[in-house]
């Protein structure tokens, strides 16, 4: 292949070229694949660490800019080393344990999440052929889905280890969150897989004519929503909801098992820009110019898409957050799913060549999602709610339960 | 959502201080005195006027019936800046500072004393002195979008 | 089936990041929902009562300034209302003017305040109260050159106001009062128009019109409860009965009612204020006060509409330079005392908003 194209599609390129190397050097077939699985291994780790440094910096200079102040800008050039700097102070911090906490458990939280996080990563497609993904598993997005629900448990041991009611309340909220929404988010996922026909991340981005946000507008918006609240994001953010809990299931943490915890958020957002963009914006696909570039700009954009969000939106309340999951996307994800599966039904029967003109579908979609979410939103969106009575209150807690012995609850 | 997509593209309302400062009232209550020895007749209106008794004096006869100030000292640390002892000096001797950058590293360093009081190099504020108000440059006013003080532009002496 | 749960105690600390100054609840929780509420309060008290009773009634004034130290000249016109009724002093015209003036820019900062840490609690980032921060940094900056401050302002005096306004001032605040209903409409629009803020708002910690009343709630908490009360109506001071203005009300007497009464004030403050503007009388701004005041014996209570409610300085007089009693009727330590029966049943994110709701500086509660 010529300079170009071998441009085009670098990392795998550069990988499969490293692995034809070695076969030359005619080494045991064993010790390929280990250095192979190696090289894939750095590649992935030299991209996520700069690219989640580039988040932390995006993040603090874009949502600055939003509030009319330039943010960090001392550290480097437009504040570059911001980063580095933070990374620096939080090396060098104490690590802070309570006194009463669970200390195995206390060390193990933020290791579980961080490399539930991380292992995500190795079926993502960056590029196309056989070693875009580190390894593309033919049950990619299953793999992708078990695995980023073993961060839940990190969430919990690090409230329930920390002795702290604060923290308690924070991992409870959270662990209710991250459980809820995971079920609406895979069944968005089950439309996508659908049209596909098979769970192997690298076949999704390949069959992607036109983006599948197009084709299944309800199912993007549910699994975005679902993905904002597992990366525990605004509007969502409220099992770290500074203005109520300090810092939520965090707060006894300092130092590097800080770290631990604040980079595997923002590689957790980072996987799930680039779901996003591998299922629903047609991953690498773009014309003209090379593979990783469109990549890059689809996950950048999505991140920005998140920030906007964060800066802009105010923080539900948990059994706001908890009724719109069930009441609200699950009965959705469900009725895109019957649909989505009706039409691919209609297809295979009746129009095998869809693909080459899929308009009137992205239309016939738009139109059932946008009739959907008016219907639900006029159906249970009730404000106010949540009150429990006081009368019921009074009774349960006649016995003296107030926080004052002497005074009378009344 | 569109409205902080909108503000994104404003421009900026913050002071990169400090490389580029405001400035400041032209009758701001600063972090210093200014005291005039020559108008000042040690009469004590001052210490008497302030509501936590900061000022201290100490005055003996002086020929010709009038008082010599032996020493006077401000404590400028316990002092809130409210200006009455300036408002109530009848012979117009005191003068508020016009710097608010007054930290020191020692809290012995944050009396006053008279050299300090009577050092050329602090500006008085205009602050119950009128007259003071054209030698001082004009505020920088966020409601005309100001963010910082232009450099004073060189004037032919 | 009855499910067991046991209820906890939750300490919400006086180190708090959403508890505005150092406020102290002890809050029992079953689960999320708030059970009982104990406030603890008198970590910012400084005895300045007390402290009063040593200083003349001028020095008094840059105390009266510490109280709700975020609309300081509220304090100090209440005061002064009160030295000026116990010894009868007549205020120049100018001088009434320019403390109306002074008194509504002071009711729109303290309001932009209250709406913008009502939406940092909610969660929105820092974004839109950065915004209305940007609002209240051009009120600072106006009273920084009337009085050379921007916190505590020691303005007011007795029998009128300390020095009179700069030539730049008026065209400077005319500038603002001409911007400002359109960033009043921008931050209407993002409460009243979004869709969460509503959910997360509406119908929360409703206080009924009678438990108000019974419990002498003042200002934004009464009036949304639906109870038209304000003092400038009721008891005018300061010549407000000049001026042409509404007192918004609300419904409901929910968090919401009590955001919307504060922006609906808003604009009405700038209303006054472009009534008070144009009608800007020449003249003196201080009458001739003796600088050692002795009032004649006897005792008066002055009191004014502040941002939080109504402030009164009752003050006994027994002929010497220093007043014999100087007492606070403080608004919003007597909005504190509602805040648990309005918040029992509620959860704790929505605890926090009520709190927000009530307006709290710490310095008036404790003095």
């Amino acid at each position: 292949m010529n300079a170009w194209d071998y441009f085009v599609n670098l990392l795998p390129n550069v990988r499969s070229s490293f692995v034809e190397w070695l076969q030359g050097l005619h080494l045991a077939s064993s010790l390929i694949v280990f250095l192979d699985s190696l090289i894939g291994i750095i590649l992935i780790l030299l991209i996520v660490f700069p690219v989640v440094m580039a988040f932390i910096w995006l993040e603090r200079r874009f949502i600055a800019r939003m509030q009319l102040r330039p943010g960090p800008n001392r550290c480097g050039p437009f504040g570059f080393f911001q980063p580095v700097a933070d990374a620096v102070k939080v090396l060098t911090k104490e690590f802070i344990m309570p006194a009463k906490g669970d200390r195995l458990v206390h060390w193990v939280a933020p290791i579980l999440m961080f490399f539930a996080a991380l292992m995500v990563f190795a079926v993502f497609p960056i590029g196309a052929g056989p070693k875009g993904a580190f390894s593309d598993l033919n049950i990619g997005i299953l793999y992708v889905v078990a695995i980023g629900s073993l961060g839940v448990i990190g969430i919990f041991m690090a409230g329930w280890a920390s002795n702290n009611k604060y923290s308690l309340i924070g991992a409870v909220r959270g662990v209710a969150q991250l459980i809820s929404y995971e079920v609406p988010m895979v069944l968005a996922i089950v439309g996508v897989i659908l049209i596909v026909g098979s769970l192997q991340m690298g076949e999704i981005v390949g069959k992607q004519t036109i983006p599948y946000i197009l084709l299944q507008p309800l199912g993007f918006l549910i699994y975005f929503i679902g993905a904002l609240t597992e990366i525990n994001r605004s509007p969502m953010d409220l099992i770290e909801a500074d203005s109520e809990l300090t810092a939520g299931y965090f707060t006894e943490y300092s130092g590097m098992k800080f770290a631990m915890f604040y980079l595997g958020e923002y590689i957790n957002a980072l996987a799930v820009s680039i779901i996003v963009t591998t299922l629903f914006l047609s991953g690498w696909k773009g014309p003209f110019l090379p593979m990783w570039f469109w990549f890059t700009l689809k996950v950048f954009g999505v991140f920005m898409f998140i920030l906007w969000m964060r800066a802009t939106l105010v923080r539900l309340r948990i059994d706001q957050v908890m009724a719109f999951s069930w009441k609200g996307l699950l009965p959705l994800a469900l009725i895109n799913v019957f649909i989505t599966a009706a039409e691919v039904l209609a297809w295979d029967s009746w129009m095998p060549g869809w693909e080459s003109f899929p308009w009137p579908f992205v239309f016939v979609n738009l139109a059932i999602a946008v009739v959907l979410i008016v219907l639900w939103a006029k159906l249970f969106f009730k404000p106010g709610g949540g009150r429990i009575e006081a009368g019921g209150l009074r009774d349960r807690y006649s016995q003296g339960y107030g926080v004052n012995p002497q005074a009378p609850v009344s | 959502m569109a409205l902080t997509l909108k503000h994104l593209f404003r421009r900026l309302v913050t002071t990169q201080y400090p490389e580029r400062k405001l400035a400041t009232s032209r009758r701001i209550r600063g972090q210093q005195f200014v005291w005039r020895s020559d108008l000042c007749t040690a009469c004590a209106t001052c210490a008497k006027a302030c509501p936590h008794g900061i000022i201290r004096l100490r005055t003996s006869k002086g020929g010709d019936n009038r008082y010599v100030m032996d020493s006077m000292e401000f404590d400028i640390g316990r002092c809130m800046f409210c200006g009455l002892c300036v408002e109530a000096c009848p012979y117009n001797a005191l003068f508020m500072g016009r710097s608010y950058e007054e930290a020191k590293y020692s809290r012995k360093l944050l009396w006053a004393d008279r050299e300090t009081l009577m050092d050329p190099a602090i500006e008085p504020s205009a602050y119950w002195h009128p007259e003071l108000e054209e030698r001082i440059p004009k505020q920088t006013l966020l409601v005309y979008g100001q963010t910082h003080q232009e450099p004073p532009k060189k004037t032919h002496d | 089936m009855e499910l067991k749960t046991q209820p906890f105690v939750l300490n919400v600390g006086p180190q708090h990041p959403s508890t505005h100054g150092v406020f102290r609840m002890k809050v029992l929780l079953d689960g999320e929902v708030v059970v009982d509420l104990e406030p603890v309060f008198g970590y910012l008290h400084r005895g300045i009562e007390k402290l009063a009773e040593g200083r003349t009634y001028t020095q008094n004034i840059p105390f009266t300034d510490r109280f709700d130290y975020l609309a300081s000249m509220m304090n100090n016109l209440a005061y002064v209302l009160a030295v000026e009724k116990l010894a009868r002093i007549e205020v120049p015209e100018r001088g009434q003017y320019l403390r109306v003036v002074m008194a509504e820019l002071m009711r729109i900062s303290r309001h932009l305040m209250a709406v913008g840490f009502l939406t940092n609690d909610l969660g929105a980032m820092m974004t839109p109260l950065l915004y209305m921060w940007r609002e209240r940094e051009k009120v600072l900056d106006l009273f920084d050159m009337v009085c050379g401050q921007r916190l505590t302002y020691n303005y007011m005096r007795i029998g009128g106001v300390s020095q009179d306004i700069p030539p730049e001032f008026l065209p400077a605040v005319d500038r603002f009062v001409a911007e400002m209903p359109r960033f009043i409409d921008e931050y209407d629009q993002l409460l009243a128009t979004n869709e969460v803020v509503l959910a997360r708002l509406k119908g929360v910690g409703i206080l009924p019109a009678d438990l108000a009343i019974n419990c002498s709630c003042s200002g934004p908490v009464l009036r949304a409860s639906g109870v038209k009360w304000d003092i400038r109506k009721a008891d005018p001071y300061c010549g407000y009965d000049r001026f042409d203005f509404e007192v918004p009300t609300g419904t409901v007497g929910d968090v919401y009612d009590r955001y919307r009464v504060r922006i609906e004030e808003m604009r009405q403050s700038v209303r006054i204020l472009e009534q008070a503007l144009r009608q800007l009388p020449p003249g003196e701004v201080c009458a001739k006060v003796p600088s050692l005041l002795r009032p004649p014996k006897g005792e008066a209570y002055a009191r004014i509409e502040a941002s939080t409610g109504e402030l009164g300085f009752y003050l006994v007089s027994d002929g010497s330079i220093a007043p014999y009693r100087f007492r606070v009727r403080s608004p919003e330590l007597l909005n504190l005392t509602v805040l648990r029966e309005i918040s029992r049943g509620w959860k704790i994110a929505d605890l926090i908003v009520i709190f927000g709701s009530i307006d709290v500086a710490m310095g008036e509660v404790d003095r």
